[in-house]
């Protein structure tokens, strides 16, 4: 919403405070000021020049040396390619150094060899149309008919200089979308008098009913109805004065009869439509549903598909306007308009908004009606729209007004509670102080301090809202800052926050920085996945109105996000990517009206590290957090990941996620051409795994043995099978186990591997002799060849 | 013989001091002290001597034996010396050469800011909790009274996840609210940190998906000057101890009084510049008494009970608080980005 401070000394004084001072202490009464700016101020040093004489120039068949008087000693001389000068007229006239609307700055130099101190300005160059000044031409320079001589400012004589402010007005406040409800706001905030006069209209004679009869079909959605009639109309451009403040609000002057309804819903902020009323069929307007009707064409031209819930304007054979949104193009005001109908009426903010956002037309009109308006303005506006028809001679105004009443709200009473307003602000003020603020904002408190709120306040409902009333123009900076007292308390993190963070400082101080991605991703992620069709995690939470499809279903998998992310990052070629994220997935569950949202951790990479970098980097984590001890199984049949570099994880056989290359087919999808880590953890189950403390235990006090060993077996015997065996032949004297080679090739039969392992004998009551130690090398080869079939090498 | 071991001494003092390496030196002292050496050559002669001469020469033969050992020490320890300082010169490095990188990983910076408001809160006494982010439409909007026609609801401005919208993506943390105070009864004093999600097209300063912090506070006698003070002092905490921060009436349906928090723009100090819009100020979060039908919906006596709740947007903190500029940055997780945190 604008406002124009020159047009809101109407209704309340306050002249005399600069700009600045007027926004801030507004902003901090609740009337938020987002701009403000001086009409015309890009404009400077130009003035009114009187044209002395005008001839061709010598050097040119279209261009004119002019003798212009700026009323400041001799005529300046200025050359103009425009054709529609003539000696004796006043012209807008930019001085040498002047400014204009776009950052233009005028300089005096030669044109085709003659002196050129200026330039006679059109409409356009000053900012201007010919709506502003009707008289004037679009092409050629403006030749001024107002009150003017030489040398007087230009933005005097055109209007320019008001400053208008921009508000945020806020969603309860319906009647600040008006010029009256912000004057009421300033009079509050500066204590300055409110002046709004009551309209006042003569009337012609006559009588509406025996022309327009209105019934209201559907009371629920119409709770007011007003509507008066105008004939005899004469079409022609609103005053200066008129049009200066409808540009200054942002709204372009097209006729008198449109001007004086824009001119009435800013003022009144109640929106106002004018029908041509040749094109009442049946002399009868009926509110009513759109029912059996299907289309009406809006005044902009669009065939509108209607739906039977929307409310519309009818006359006695179908549509003639979209109620609260836009007027029908077959009652439109045009030149030939004879008769008018002006509506002035209240529908239900509600409705106004459903049919608003179903035809996909928002109005100004619909986006003051949809916060809810108050019905007792309707009188008002249609009154003061008669009234500016009569003042500015539009045409006959016919007595008698409609007036079709609904179902009207009532508005709020309550007794005022000050110990109550006082205890909830942190203040400490009188009742009649509030009492004081109230009735400048048009509330009425009577003697027992019941407060009736005003119609125009429908946002009002208890006495925590007479609070913020009161404390806004008490001052929200002057209420005292204090630090509530309360019991002492801990405050804490759950669980898992604590392990999300612990699991993030582990996983950066092993080269992992964190991302955070968008937790809806594309469903295509699922075939780019190469999920199985049976794959659960197919069945993800779709976004039934999303943005589009790239972010139309909740992500089950961290995986697509990671990879997303890791190609963006290959395309930039950044090299040596290792991220993680811990985060959301959102699982739907049957028969459960909300998704389970376990958080899950990824880890990803490519560039330095491979398929052990990343199984050291997640047996770091397991044993840092103390989750237990993780065990990995091959697994084949993941289509996501490559069939021989992919592992599940569990612990105690519960599964908690899976790590490996992703499948080249599936890097592939991403456009990675290198090697990819992935692994993604369900990092809420992980959280369940975790120890209890780690108990001391004492430490040796005997010396241990050691015995290396390296074995022959198949190459498919896996590294854990062997340690299984291994384990399973010593008892309990062995301590540790270690990989510490692998061979294939010369000197070792096609078809095996030689695996070297060094293992760590202990008792904990005597030092190992070699016999000790060679009867354990001893059962462990024993079952290295019993299991697995390995011999000594 | 006094001679001679006087000779032995002052050969052997000249000798050792001008060795020029521990291994010349030790062959001098084999020379000397050795079994075969000098002095002992000379010792073992003793036996020839008188009885009174004996003592007499054994003394001399002490000091001399003494003097020598003394300077052999003394002359190691300056070769050793030497040879150290030589051994550290030839080790000198050029200290300017680049250390070995440590590749260590980046914090996000939203999970900073997140951790931060975390703790600043945690350390005032509240509770951290989390909350479902697929929410029902009556926690985000009815019970928070929201009324059905309010355009926050719009399928313009909401996800749903429903075709009759009693499902969708939470819009802001403040269902946590209600979730919170229908569970338990004052004093309540938590924060609930997490994603919300509007549908706004992505851009410089928006995004369908973002952070917010939601607070709460209900107790007895809670005012609207102790919201001002919490909140100042967290905003302190974030922003440092000079910040300005003013309270300015806004409107939420959930609370009320309302207002929106806002601080003095760094960037001009109030005065007014591109990055306030010319403000001289910028907005930060919105907060508000909470309302008493909000309070009565959820099982709490507004009658006993007052309190406050608050929102704040992690984006516009962490932009704020690192000078980013382009809200997509966030979301694109640039290594170069990342690596700048």
């Amino acid at each position: 919403m604008n406002l124009s401070r020159e047009w809101l000394s109407d209704y309340v004084d306050v002249k005399s405070i600069a700009d600045k001072e007027f926004c801030d202490r507004l902003t901090m009464s609740g009337s938020k000021v987002e701009t403000c700016e001086v009409t015309g101020s890009e404009i400077s040093n130009v003035v009114v020049g009187k044209v002395v004489s005008i001839v061709r120039h010598e050097n040119s068949d279209h261009m004119w040396i002019c003798q212009v008087d700026v009323g400041r000693g001799e005529p300046v001389q200025i050359v103009t390619g425009a054709q529609n000068v003539k000696e004796g007229d006043l012209c807008p006239t930019a001085l040498d150094g002047a400014t204009l609307p776009g950052g233009i700055t005028i300089k005096s130099g030669k044109l085709r060899g003659e002196d050129s101190n200026g330039m006679l300005c059109s409409l356009a160059e000053l900012g201007l149309e010919v709506r502003d000044f009707p008289y004037a031409i679009e092409d050629g320079i403006f030749i001024l008919e107002e009150d003017c001589k030489p040398g007087d400012d230009i933005k005097d004589v055109v209007g320019f200089g008001d400053s208008v402010l921009e508000f945020e007005i806020t969603n309860n406040r319906a009647d600040c979308f008006g010029m009256i409800g912000l004057a009421r706001e300033v009079s509050a905030t500066f204590d300055a008098e409110l002046n709004v006069p009551i309209p006042e209209v003569k009337g012609a004679g006559g009588d509406i009913y025996e022309h327009l009869d209105v019934e209201v079909q559907d009371t629920d959605l119409c709770s007011r109805y007003t509507a008066r009639m105008v004939t005899d109309i004469k079409i022609e451009p609103s005053p200066a004065w008129m049009r200066r403040r409808l540009r200054a609000m942002g709204i372009r002057p097209i006729n008198n009869i449109v001007d004086i309804t824009n001119y009435v819903m800013l003022e009144y902020g109640q929106p106002m439509h004018a029908f041509d009323y040749n094109y009442i069929r049946g002399g009868k307007i009926i509110v009513r549903r759109a029912g059996e009707d299907k289309t009406v064409t809006t005044l902009d031209g669009q065939l509108r598909n209607l739906k039977p819930d929307m409310l519309m304007i009818c006359d006695t054979i179908g549509p003639v306007g979209v109620a609260g949104v836009m007027g029908g193009e077959n009652s439109e005001i045009t030149e030939n308009t004879k008769a008018i109908v002006f509506e002035s009426a209240c529908f239900s903010g509600p409705s106004v908004r459903t049919t608003a956002v179903g035809l996909n037309l928002r109005t100004d009109a619909s986006s003051r009606f949809e916060k809810g308006l108050d019905p007792q303005n309707t009188m008002g506006a249609v009154q003061r729209a008669c009234e500016l028809v009569e003042l500015l001679g539009a045409g006959k105004v016919v007595d008698g007004i409609i007036d079709v009443l609904g179902d009207m709200p009532e508005p709020a009473t309550m007794p005022l509670e000050p110990e109550k307003i006082n205890k909830l602000i942190g203040i400490d003020v009188s009742a009649d102080y509030m009492k004081d603020i109230l009735v400048k904002l048009g509330f009425t408190v009577d003697e027992d301090y019941t407060v009736h709120a005003p119609s125009w306040r429908a946002d009002i409902e208890c006495n925590a809202d007479l609070a913020e009333e009161i404390c806004r123009f008490y001052g929200y900076d002057k209420v005292p800052t204090t630090m509530f007292k309360a019991a002492t308390e801990m405050g804490f993190l759950h669980d898992i926050d604590v392990a999300q963070r612990r699991v993030g400082q582990l996983c950066r101080g092993m080269g992992y920085s964190e991302i955070l991605t968008y937790s809806f991703v594309s469903p295509k992620n699922a075939d780019l996945l190469r999920y199985a069709e049976n794959n659960p995690l197919r069945n993800a939470l779709g976004i039934i109105n999303p943005l589009g499809e790239d972010t139309s279903v909740m992500r089950t998998s961290m995986l697509p996000c990671m990879l997303e992310v890791l190609q963006r990052n290959w395309n930039y070629r950044n090299k040596n990517v290792k991220f993680y994220e811990t985060g959301r997935v959102y699982l739907p569950v049957e028969g459960q009206q909300l998704p389970e949202e376990p958080i899950y951790l990824s880890m990803g990479m490519y560039g330095k590290g491979d398929f052990f970098t990343l199984k050291g980097e997640v047996e770091a984590i397991f044993k840092s957090m103390n989750y237990g001890k993780p065990e990995f199984t091959a697994e084949k049949n993941d289509p996501t990941f490559h069939p021989g570099r992919c592992a599940v994880v569990t612990v105690d056989g519960k599964k908690l996620g899976v790590m490996g290359q992703i499948h080249p087919l599936v890097a592939a999808n991403y456009g990675i051409d290198t090697e990819v880590y992935c692994a993604e953890f369900n990092f809420t189950a992980m959280l369940a795994t975790q120890q209890s403390d780690p108990q001391y235990t004492p430490l040796p006090k005997f010396p241990a043995v050691a015995r290396d060993i390296a074995v022959v077996c198949d190459v498919e015997c896996t590294v854990a099978q062997l340690e299984k065996s291994i384990a399973r032949g010593a008892g309990e004297l062995l301590k540790n186990v270690e990989l510490f080679d692998i061979y294939q090739g010369a000197g070792i039969p096609e078809g095996k591997k030689s695996l070297a392992f060094s293992m760590t004998f202990r008792a904990d009551d005597r030092t190992l002799t070699d016999a000790d130690a060679e009867a354990e090398v001893k059962a462990v080869l024993e079952a290295l060849e019993a299991d697995c079939g390995a011999v000594l090498r | 013989m006094r001679t001679q071991l006087e000779q032995i001494r002052q050969n052997a003092l000249a000798a050792f001091a001008s060795a020029a390496s521990t291994a010349e030196l030790e062959e001098m002292r084999v020379k000397v002290l050795g079994k075969k050496g000098e002095l002992t050559a000379v010792l073992k002669q003793m036996g020839k001597l008188s009885a009174e001469e004996r003592p007499v020469i054994g003394q001399v033969a002490n000091e001399c034996r003494a003097d020598i050992e003394k300077a052999l020490e003394e002359a190691k320890t300056k070769l050793e010396a030497a040879a150290l300082n030589a051994r550290l010169e030839a080790e000198a490095i050029d200290v300017t050469i680049p250390g070995t990188a440590v590749e260590e990983g980046h914090r996000h910076p939203i999970s900073f800011t997140m951790d931060e408001v975390r703790d600043t809160f945690t350390a005032m006494g509240y509770e951290v909790i989390d909350g479902p982010e697929i929410e029902l439409a009556e926690y985000v909007f009815t019970k928070l009274n929201t009324p059905a026609t309010h355009p926050a609801r719009d399928r313009s401005d909401t996800f749903y996840t429903q075709e009759d919208e009693e499902v969708l993506l939470r819009t802001q943390t403040s269902p946590m609210q209600v979730r919170v105070m229908e569970q338990r009864q004052p004093p309540i004093r938590i924060i609930s940190p997490g994603r919300v999600y509007r549908k706004d097209e992505v851009d410089a300063t928006h995004s369908p998906m973002f952070h917010q912090i939601e607070g709460l506070v209900v107790d007895e006698g809670i005012t609207f000057g102790d919201l001002k003070g919490a909140l100042t002092q967290m905003i302190q905490q974030l922003f440092g101890q000079e910040v300005q921060v003013r309270f300015r009436p806004h409107h939420f349906p959930y609370t009320e009084p309302s207002c929106e928090v806002d601080v003095q723009c760094f960037e001009c100090g109030g005065k007014g510049c591109r990055v306030c819009k010319g403000e001289g100020w910028i907005e930060l979060l919105g907060s508000g008494m909470v309302h008493p039908k909000v309070l009565e919906t959820c099982g709490i006596d507004p009658n006993k009970y007052s309190g406050f709740a608050f929102g704040v947007g992690c984006e516009r903190l962490t932009m704020r608080r690192f000078a980013i500029s382009d809200m997509r940055l966030l979301y694109e997780n640039d290594k170069r980005f990342l690596e700048q945190f």
